[in-house]
């Protein structure tokens, strides 16, 4: 398959692994922040090929295991409204809440769908004009532009019965908590390719300048991942803390200009809770003002939730890079992806079911 | 804390109600099997779990089957809910190594339903059948209200009669024996998902919907009765199907990326849906596991059948992590191959 077996092409991969153990003067901590790239890297078993010294940590970038409890709990009482058609991208489904995922709210006669695309759930809008439809917008900067789309779209085509349930986090203020924090390890982030495609790289200049840390923006197939991991070693060695892109075939500085001219448009950035960190300053996006007629928490007049996380998890350690998915007791036991205890564990993109499904016996 | 005191506040394992995973395939549906049926239904032939029950009969070995059709949409690349039908149960005794015989078919159709479209599915069913070498022997039909079905369903039970001195199982796997699989994995799933309403994309990717009966015949002719088990990679896809081998056998099994054949096109719209071929459903492909004195010689009279042209070895039988597969990545690292909780979803991003 073109434009893609190449950058899974085994020689070019060890080549690269090689370079880096012939650089590699002494041990580094390297995190990717996206939860994509931790699925390759699980997948691929990437770590298996790179020097002992070179350790992976997994960063916080799954956007469906962040997601915090009370939304999602708010998604499934929206959901059993009467007359709601809750729509989502189908790896929220199974996300647990406090006491079940959609998946069950389904089962219970909730009109639950799967769509690929805002745009999808638009047209339910439109082909159902008696019922509401709500989106669960979910995710980072990634799928940010395409859902502000939709809801901008709603307004225009006067769409009132469509409104989305918003919980969008960025990743520059989880990047930094990470390395505020006093205990933090991690020597150079491997930076997440497709959030940049949308927004460029000028806020990571900030931090590799702020914090001395040296940050590439990578692909997400193995070969992109492992010439990431080649320019990072290289920059630590040489004592350099900049940002590189290596995957100039699709991420520019500036980013997606008219995607994030739409962003802008519909969202506002505001303080967001984290499944399993808690509250960032200024991490994530909700709907402008005058988009409120197109906000579910508004539409539905949600109350405010708390839900209690279970404290056994240590899913705040394990998405910082400080401890590793089998460090925990409940790993693989009391945690599992058929009964997740915690974020990690939620999705395939997260770091405790990526390392459940590919390496729970390394 | 204590752990014994501890109360999973997220007890999705401990479903109350029946979601649409628990019909996957993967984990949900095993632990289905095991909660529900087999405690109720427990007895030496079913306790196998084969995809037939093998059944000694006044002296004749019969091999028994049954299978539920429920595709959306009725009519796909490649086929439609009634060829489905009759290749399902068709290959389901197949497996056992028995000769297909005899079926039955019972349709649920909803109110509303066109007769014209009902009678292409009834018309298809007997070509599929004719084709096959089995016949339509009794059947029944059920009308439900409209809204309580989904245009028809359809259940097919078979009749096969076994082969003398042929008895295969998924128990039966043991070290050093070798998997075999007839051709590239993933076209009937990618297939279905791509004509699926909502899904606005163009491919020319055909279901493998076939009987396998004759391509069984052929392997087990060449065998020398060196050939442990045979399973179709259905709902769950191959890794289901080598997950079960390998947990009845008490024995774990290492496949290889690179030999595994997977068409283009399917890898292609696996990457656009975020799909892992490994889980996605075949309707014409087994997967074989065979001594290794006789690999050899059955793979070679796989391949000269048309329905295993693209056969391949793919992998090894090994001692040791009973239940457990993994596969060796075209990159030389090793990676877990589990049963998935439950259907693959597409991803977010």
């Amino acid at each position: 398959m073109r434009y893609v077996d190449e950058y899974r092409d085994p020689q070019i991969a060890h080549a690269l692994a090689g370079k880096v153990a012939f650089m590699a003067t002494r041990p580094w901590v390297l995190m990717e922040v996206c939860g994509g790239q931790t699925h390759t890297l699980m997948r691929y078993g990437i770590g298996d090929l790179l020097p002992k010294g070179i350790e992976l940590v997994h960063g916080p970038g799954c956007p469906v295991c962040v997601t915090p409890l009370e939304l999602i709990d708010q998604a499934i009482h929206i959901a059993g409204l009467p007359g709601v058609i809750f729509t989502s991208y189908g790896d929220m489904l199974r996300v647990p809440g406090s006491h079940c995922d959609l998946f069950q709210a389904r089962a219970r006669g909730a009109d639950v769908r799967v769509v690929y695309s805002p745009m999808d759930a638009l047209n339910i809008a439109r082909e159902n004009p008696t019922k509401k439809i709500v989106f669960f917008g979910v995710g980072f900067e990634t799928t940010a532009p395409a859902n502000a789309m939709a809801v901008w779209e709603a307004r225009r085509q006067g769409l009132s019965n469509f409104s989305m349930l918003v919980s969008h986090v960025l990743v520059p203020p989880a990047m930094r908590l990470i390395l505020e924090s006093p205990k933090n390890r991690v020597q150079g982030f491997i930076g997440p390719g497709h959030v940049c495609t949308i927004m460029g790289f000028r806020e990571y200049q900030e931090l590799a300048e702020e914090f001395h840390v040296p940050i590439v923006v990578a692909g997400f197939e193995p070969v992109d991942l492992l010439e990431a991991i080649s320019m990072l070693v290289a920059q630590l060695e040489e004592g350099r803390a900049e940002v590189e892109n290596q995957y100039s075939r699709s991420v520019e500085y500036q980013g997606n200009i008219a995607a994030q001219r739409v962003m802008r448009d519909v969202f506002t950035v505001a303080d967001r809770k984290w499944r399993g960190i808690g509250e960032i300053a200024q991490s994530g996006l909700v709907l402008r003002k005058e988009f409120a007629a197109h906000n579910a928490e508004r539409v539905f007049q949600l109350e405010p939730l708390f839900v209690e996380e279970p404290k056994e998890c240590i899913s705040a350690l394990v998405l910082q890079g400080l401890k590793k998915p089998v460090d925990c007791p409940a790993f693989g036991k009391r945690c599992t992806p058929m009964s997740p205890l915690g974020a990690p564990m939620v999705s395939a993109e997260g770091a405790c079911a990526a390392w459940y499904q590919y390496k729970r016996h390394a | 804390m204590d752990p014994a005191s501890f109360v999973c506040p997220t007890p999705i394992g401990l479903l109350d109600r029946i979601v649409l995973g628990h019909g996957s395939g993967g984990r949900l549906s095993a632990n289905l099997l095991r909660d529900v049926f087999l405690p109720v239904f427990s007895n030496p032939v079913l306790d196998r779990l084969d995809d037939q029950a093998v059944l000694d009969i006044g002296g004749a070995q019969l091999a028994f089957t049954t299978d539920s059709f429920v595709v959306k949409p009725l009519f796909f690349p490649g086929g439609d809910i009634g060829s489905l039908a009759v290749h399902g149960t068709v290959n389901d005794l197949a497996m056992g190594g028995a000769t297909p015989l005899y079926m039955s078919a019972a349709f649920i159709i909803e109110e509303g339903f066109p007769l014209e479209t009902l009678g292409r599915v009834a018309f298809s069913m007997a070509e599929a059948a004719n084709a096959a070498g089995v016949t339509i022997v009794t059947g029944d039909t059920k009308v439900v209200e409209r809204g309580k079905g989904d245009g028809v369903f359809i259940n097919t039970t078979g009749i096969g009669i076994m082969r003398p001195g042929v008895r295969l199982s998924a128990s039966q796997a043991r070290p050093g024996d070798r998997v075999l699989l007839s051709g590239s994995i993933g076209d009937h799933g990618t297939a279905i998902m791509a004509s699926r309403e909502g899904l606005e994309f163009d491919t020319t990717i055909v279901s493998d919907s076939a009987p396998l009966h004759r391509l069984v015949a052929d392997m087990l002719a060449a065998s020398n009765n060196s050939v442990r088990c045979m399973r179709d990679p259905t709902r769950g896809g191959l890794s289901s199907s080598l997950n079960e081998i390998a947990e009845a056998s008490g024995v774990s099994i290492e496949i290889e990326e690179k030999k595994i054949p997977v068409h283009e096109e399917v890898r292609g719209a696996c990457e656009l849906l975020g799909l892992d071929p490994l889980y996605v459903a075949n309707e014409g492909k087994l997967v074989a596991i065979v001594a290794p004195e006789c690999a050899d010689a059955v793979l070679a009279a796989m391949r000269r059948n048309v329905r295993g042209e693209e056969g391949a070895m793919i992998g090894t039988v090994q001692r040791g992590h009973a239940g457990l597969v993994t596969m060796r990545t075209a990159f030389g690292s090793s990676r877990i191959v589990d049963l998935l909780p439950g259907d693959q979803l597409p991803r977010i991003c």
